[in-house]
Parts: structure tokens; C-alpha cells; sequence
């Protein structure tokens, strides 16, 4: 009996794994600039990909009720440094593409944005 | 003072101090009331008002309609009969004696704003500096503003909205209106429809702090009589019309 469980977690061990392979991680574009020498981006990379979400809604408050306007934590400053053109000047669509900065990682990680029904996907043509 | 500071030493010494400041505080105060600091939150010592001088005002000029539309991207892929009118031209006819008045027709930024009574979420709010505003992100859509305001002056949005612009974001299923561009007068600049009436030298629309004495549209009020559209409702709007 003892045998037959652990067959069994190692089946299911191994079918994990290959649904794991299966998914491609996410690669998204290289942003423009860096944040400063020391700096990738705005706050350490490891705190970004955590809390990311954190830093947008609190910025989104301050910035819609108190009218502070400071781009460390705007979302629009996000997209101006990591939605990057093509070689044609064409920039990836947010609906489709997984080139779109936001779009690849939150596919990869099956969390649905409602930010761009609203907000632009994409810098501003000058 | 300090023990050792004799009295003729501290009458200088405070002289060329009150100097230095009474040199400066016209240039001073101008500056604090026309751009803050980006990290600062808008306070109630400014409140943003609007003076429409309707004898300027030409009827069939839509300069500031069309200002607004292309500044947040109103008209952009969307059916006519559901566009939504942040600023629009009002026609008025005198019955007795035929005299016609052309005037623009916004959010009035009311003091006293019915939109924020009655929204259920929220969403609805006035900023500390007087401007009224939709927080969509709180908004559900219910539409219950747009029966509140007496001016007829918030839109719902009907479709699916594609490339809206970084500085206003504007999404389907919510209500918007006029935000006098606070994402303009937040870096000191004036609202699209007021620098186009100007550019266009019409000049009858001037916008600044109501709050500041010494301001323009301050100065302007003071001298020449104004209306507030439904003053009966003393819902003190920010917007007033001079010449009706």
C-alpha cells in the first residue's frame, strides 16, 4: 500500500514538472533607462516584482485625491520606460502581445489587469 | 535674542530682515499660488474658479469644445449619439426683447456639490483646492451624479475605449466631467479651453485662485458683476458668468 502512494507522488511529482516546463517564463522588454547608477528601477528589483501592485495603488490615491504628482510611482512613468517601439516605431499591444511589459509576466502568471481599459498601455506619441 | 546682542545690533540685524521680505512677497505669493511642488498635496488655501465673460463669448465659436475634446481625447472612436460633452456651447434667447447669449456650459465645481451627496461609492469628491472630480476607480457607474448636478454637466461612457490619453485616463462604465485639467493647473498651467479662448483672442474666459486677493480672476470679481448659474440652489459654484 505503502509502495503504491508513493508511486503515486512521484507520478504526480512528474507530471508537475512537466506542466511546469511546458510554460515558457516570461521574458519582457528591456526598459529604456536605468532608475540611477545604482538602481535598475524605481525601488530594488526584488521588492518591484513583489509589491509593485502596493506602490501603484498607493501612488494612484495620493496622485487622484491629493494631486501629488511625483513620477517615482506612476504608472504612466512605468509605461514611458518599459513599454519600448519597435524598430518601425510600433509599440506592442497590451491586448494580445506577450511583448507588452505588463501582459507577458501577468499572463505567464494568469492575474487579469484592468488597469489599460482605462489608462494608456503605451507612451504618448510626441 | 542673545545675551551678548546689544539693542542697536538687533533693531539692524531685524530692519535688513524685514527688508529682504517685504522686497519679495508680490513675486512670492504669485509663484506659491501657481505651480507647487510635485510632492505636495493641494490645499484649501487655493480654490480654482472660472470667470466666462458672455458678452466675448461668439455665438457658434467652439474653440474651447474643441480645445477640451482633442486635450482628453473625447471624441476618439465613439458613436455620436453617446459622446460625451465635458464643456459644451448653450444658446440663450431673451423672449421680451430678443437678445441672444452664446456662453460654454462645464462642471460648475460647486462648493457644495449635489454629485458628491449622492454618490453611493464615494467615487464623487472635491478636492481640498475646490475641484470636483470622479475617482473611477470608485465608481460603479450608476449614474445617480448625473441626475444630481442641475447643470447637466456629467457624461456616462457607453463603449469600449481604446487609446486614451497617459493624462486621462478615461474607461466604459464610468461617469466623467470636466476636471477643470487638474492635470494642467497641478503643474501651473490653465485649463485646455481657457488657453485656446485666449490663444484664439477671444480672452473671455480667465481662470486662477479665487482664494488669492490678488489674483486676475480675484481682482476681475471684485470689479464687475457676476452670476451663478441656479444661485437659488447656493450650491456656490466655482465657475461664474459675467453679462447674462
Amino acid at each position: 500500500m505503502k509502495l503504491y502512494l508513493l508511486l503515486t507522488q512521484i507520478g504526480f511529482g512528474l507530471l508537475l514538472s512537466l506542466a511546469v516546463n511546458a510554460i515558457e517564463k516570461p521574458t519582457p522588454p528591456k526598459a529604456n533607462k536605468q532608475f540611477s547608477t545604482e538602481q535598475a528601477c524605481v525601488e530594488p528589483i526584488d521588492i518591484m516584482r513583489r509589491y509593485h501592485g502596493h506602490f501603484l495603488k498607493h501612488h494612484r490615491d495620493d496622485t487622484m485625491h491629493s494631486g501629488v504628482r511625483t513620477t517615482q510611482h506612476s504608472l504612466v512613468e512605468c509605461i514611458n520606460c518599459h513599454v519600448t517601439a519597435d524598430d518601425h516605431g510600433n509599440y506592442p499591444s497590451v491586448k494580445d502581445g506577450s511583448e507588452h511589459f505588463c501582459r507577458s509576466c501577468h499572463n505567464y502568471a494568469a492575474v487579469t489587469i484592468d488597469c489599460f481599459q482605462c489608462h494608456a498601455s503605451k507612451p504618448e506619441k510626441k | 535674542m542673545s545675551p551678548t546682542q546689544n539693542r542697536r545690533d538687533f533693531l539692524k540685524k531685524t530692519a535688513t530682515v524685514a527688508g529682504l521680505t517685504t522686497i519679495a512677497p508680490g513675486i512670492l505669493f504669485y509663484n506659491v499660488s501657481q505651480a507647487k511642488p510635485d510632492g505636495e498635496a493641494v490645499t484649501s488655501k487655493v480654490r480654482w474658479g472660472m470667470l466666462i465673460d458672455t458678452t466675448k463669448c461668439a455665438t457658434g465659436c467652439t474653440d474651447c469644445v474643441d480645445a477640451c475634446t482633442k486635450e482628453h481625447g473625447l471624441n476618439d472612436n465613439v458613436s455620436a449619439e453617446v459622446a460625451p460633452q465635458w464643456i459644451r456651447k448653450v444658446g440663450l434667447r431673451d423672449k421680451q426683447t430678443g437678445k441672444e447669449t452664446s456662453l460654454p456650459m462645464l462642471c460648475q465645481h460647486c462648493e457644495e456639490p449635489p454629485c458628491v451627496d449622492v454618490c453611493p461609492t464615494g467615487a464623487s469628491f472635491k478636492r481640498a483646492d475646490g475641484i470636483v472630480l470622479v475617482d473611477k476607480h470608485t465608481c460603479i457607474g450608476c449614474r445617480y451624479c448625473m441626475m444630481a448636478c442641475p447643470y447637466k454637466a456629467r457624461s456616462f461612457i457607453h463603449e469600449t475605449l481604446e487609446n486614451q490619453k497617459p493624462h486621462s485616463p478615461r474607461g466604459k462604465g464610468t461617469v466623467e466631467s470636466c476636471t477643470f485639467c487638474v492635470h494642467k493647473v497641478d503643474k501651473g498651467e490653465q485649463p485646455a479651453c481657457v488657453e485656446a479662448c485666449s490663444n484664439a483672442d477671444h480672452n473671455a474666459i480667465i481662470f486662477g485662485d479665487i482664494k488669492d486677493p490678488e489674483s486676475e480672476i480675484s481682482k476681475k470679481l471684485a470689479e464687475v458683476s457676476s452670476t451663478a448659474l441656479r444661485a437659488d440652489m447656493k450650491l456656490n459654484p466655482g465657475v461664474r458668468y459675467q453679462g447674462i
